[in-house]
């Protein structure tokens, strides 16, 4: 048997079929990135307010039903390293030389808060096969359901703050996140994070109401006395502090596509262990990828076409052979 | 136990029969039952009682080893249906059996173990059930793909199961509609190969940018079709060996051939990938992954290098060389998943000795079970130079 160079490359060009699609990107399939949701709620949290008590960490606990962490031996009271299955949020320390200056990054001392940042366009939500992780198409919070996760860990391993974790201790494992308090939403309550926390560093809001609040508080001159409100957003609470030299930039405004819980600190971010992001998100140039190669499975089913009509030739061929 | 050889003609794939325990079984059973205990283990206690994943390498060796190596590494059947099907190269048909049989155990065994991996192994089904299953999800596609293929697979090598128990009708049915199992046999491992490499994509700056690249799945691809013929080289050298049977050097060198072919796309794509975005610096600039990058680049050069004009036709040059290629298309996958894969300070991972057990374990499994089949099954060409066969070769 022989092979004319036309039918080779015939046959090359139907095998190349999805290869070729591959390159070549459809705009009209481009999936940019997600859109922050109508009715938006999330949490401002300013690090130069923190005072590091972990009140919210043990509202946390209360909040979701979580038995405390240990991490010395005596085990004498709550004391989590970083969040986990078992640990939605933490408050974490950053020092420098001999640690005495808050908010600076030179022998200073910051607090940083880590949970969910619950992400416009979230990693998790774009990883998940069986969508345990959602994403709420109003308030925007991400939500996990244990009922419907295979346990894949596709989510923990995608986050790009290392937010999902996974219990690796049990033989009936879950994923382990903030949720932003939504059981208790229904009932009037806000993230029991920011009901808690005694300074206002931890407040709840809508995403409309923290971004007005982030714009006041930075265009306050350092040093001038300032109100700052406890729990929310219009709470009424307030306590007098003077304004702090913010750094100029507003983590979770624009990583990703943005959060819907921001961030204010004294020193960089960097410091604080955020990682630096770009503005597209890692799931709309995925799932670009994945609408490109098989949108509405047009590409699969010509290339389906293309094989089996040479498959179908080839399989005559061998017949006349034998 | 021994098992009657039927009589068959030599050109015909027949079983080769002989003993099923020898040393060789004897200790791949062994393996295999030592991996079960620990996946016992796993089942009563959690994964964290028998692997070192954890929040920062959710995904061990279970994963890049077990799925997504083992898949590369079972893609031999794939390859050859491309080469013989799809480019109508009917000369090697000979090679298509054998590695799709190879290709059906590897693919069965990874699609299985990732029941081990997945924490909540009873939802499974979820992937597959409307209104759960996320087809935004690479992951979605990567297990829908898979698992459809290894029922094509099922398929395409049931004429073998029939040949044994003599069921003539069910033969000629499927054998009619074999084109179209072959059809789908090329395009689902075309899909799901390179969604392994789509994996990777929405993982970001936490993959090494001399990874991380939105042309993973068409590296992804290449390199699990160029694995797929240095598998059946491997495999075939190997099997000719063991089984003493007629050196099939002179189509292992046109595998070959087409085998550089894609290794050269494969490193002018991933060159010039790391050109066009100018990230070339950064193969000289990341210490230790830059070692490890080039220690792959060395390994796919190897067989471009050592496969040129007549040395091709030397069967310790073929072996060496797709030993190579199958070394640097696993590294590859190793560093995209575990090695260059980097979440932030405080997180390490190297699997525990129970956790290599069971990957261990599972490779014993899938070599006991295909040199029980092809003595049991009509797999191999059984071209042994005994006189008798060679001569009623001749008289054909």
């Amino acid at each position: 048997m022989t092979i004319s160079r036309r039918n080779f490359l015939k046959a090359a060009a139907g095998g190349g079929a999805v290869l070729a699609t591959t390159g070549v990107a459809d705009p009209a399939l481009a999936r940019p990135n997600l859109e922050m949701p109508p009715k938006a709620i999330g949490l401002l949290y300013d690090a130069t307010l923190c005072v590091g008590c972990k009140a919210c960490v043990v509202a946390c606990r209360e909040a979701n039903d979580l038995s405390p962490v240990f991490s010395t031996d005596e085990k004498l009271w709550d004391t989590p390293l970083d969040i986990s299955a078992y640990t939605f949020n933490v408050i974490k320390m950053y020092k420098d030389g001999s640690g005495e200056h808050k908010d600076q990054l030179k022998d200073g001392h910051a607090f940083v808060k880590r949970s969910c940042l619950h992400c416009v366009d979230p990693s998790c939500v774009s990883a998940c096969p069986v969508s345990a992780m959602e994403k709420n198409a109003e308030n925007g919070i991400v939500s996990y359901d244990a009922d419907r996760c295979i346990g894949c860990r596709y989510c923990v391993a995608a986050c790009p703050y290392g937010v999902p974790r996974f219990q690796y201790d049990t033989p009936k494992p879950k994923i382990g996140k903030c949720e932003l308090c939504r059981h208790r939403l229904p009932e009037g309550k806000i993230a029991a994070c920011a009901e808690k926390c005694p300074t206002g560093a931890t407040l709840f809001g809508t995403v409309e109401q923290i971004k007005g609040e982030i714009a006041r508080r930075r265009a306050a001159k350092p040093g001038e006395m300032v109100a700052y409100e406890r729990q929310r957003v219009g709470s009424g609470d307030t306590h007098e502090k003077k304004a702090p030299l913010y750094v100029n930039h507003v983590y979770g405004e624009k990583e990703l596509g943005g959060t819907q819980m921001m961030m204010l600190s004294g020193v960089p971010f960097v410091a604080l262990g955020m990682p630096e992001l770009p503005e597209r998100s890692y799931s709309s140039i995925s799932e670009t990828i994945q609408h490109t190669l098989y949108g509405g499975l047009i590409a699969p089913v010509v290339a389906l076409g293309g094989l089996v009509a040479l498959a179908w030739r080839a399989s005559k061929n061998h017949q006349d052979e034998e | 136990m021994s098992i009657q050889k039927p009589l068959s003609p030599p050109h015909r794939p027949a079983p080769l029969g002989g003993s099923l325990v020898t040393p060789v079984t004897v200790i791949c059973a062994v393996l295999s039952l030592i991996a079960v205990y620990f996946l016992a283990k796993r089942f009563i206690f959690g994964l964290g009682a028998v692997t070192n994943i954890n929040d920062g390498f959710p995904w061990g060796v279970w994963i890049a080893w077990d799925v997504v190596i083992g898949t590369a590494l079972a893609c031999g059947g794939y390859s050859m249906a491309l080469l013989v099907y799809i480019l109508n190269k009917g000369r090697y048909h000979p090679l298509v059996r054998p590695a799709l049989l190879a290709s059906l155990f590897g693919y069965t065994l990874g699609g299985a173990s990732v029941m081990f991996d997945l924490g909540r192994y009873w939802n499974f089904y979820h992937i597959f059930t409307p209104g759960l299953a996320h087809p935004d999800s690479v992951m979605f596609e990567v297990a829908v793909c898979i698992s459809l293929y290894i029922m094509v697979m099922w398929v395409e090598f049931s004429p073998a199961f029939f040949d044994r128990f003599g069921w003539k009708g069910m033969k000629t049915l499927v054998e009619r509609l074999m084109f179209a199992f072959i059809g789908l046999g090329v395009l689902l491992p075309s899909m799901h190969q390179s969604s392994l490499g789509s994996l990777l994509v929405v993982f970001g700056y936490q993959i090494h940018p001399l990874w991380q690249t939105p042309l993973l799945p068409l590296l992804f691809l290449l390199s699990a079709i160029a694995m797929g013929f240095a598998v059946v080289v491997f495999e075939s050298t190997l099997a000719t060996s063991g089984f003493r049977l007629k050196s099939e050097t002179r189509l292992l060198a046109g595998i070959a051939s087409v085998m550089n072919g894609l290794l050269a796309a494969y490193l002018v794509i991933r060159f010039g990938d790391l050109a066009v975005s100018g990230k070339l610096g950064l193969a000289f600039s990341s210490g230790f992954l830059s070692l490890m990058f080039w220690l792959e680049i060395a390994f796919f050069a190897l067989p471009l290098v050592l496969l040129q004009g007549a040395r091709r036709n030397r069967a310790r040059c073929l072996f060496i060389g797709a030993v190579s290629m199958l070394v640097g298309g696993g590294l590859y996958r190793m560093d995209g998943f575990l090695v260059a894969y980097q979440t932030g300070a405080g997180w390490t991972y190297f699997p525990s000795l129970p956790e290599l057990m069971v990957t261990i374990g599972l490779i014993a499994f899938e070599v006991l079970a295909y040199i029980v089949l092809v003595r049991v099954l009509p797999v191999l060409h059984p071209n042994k130079s005994e006189p008798a066969v060679a001569a009623a070769a001749a008289a054909e």
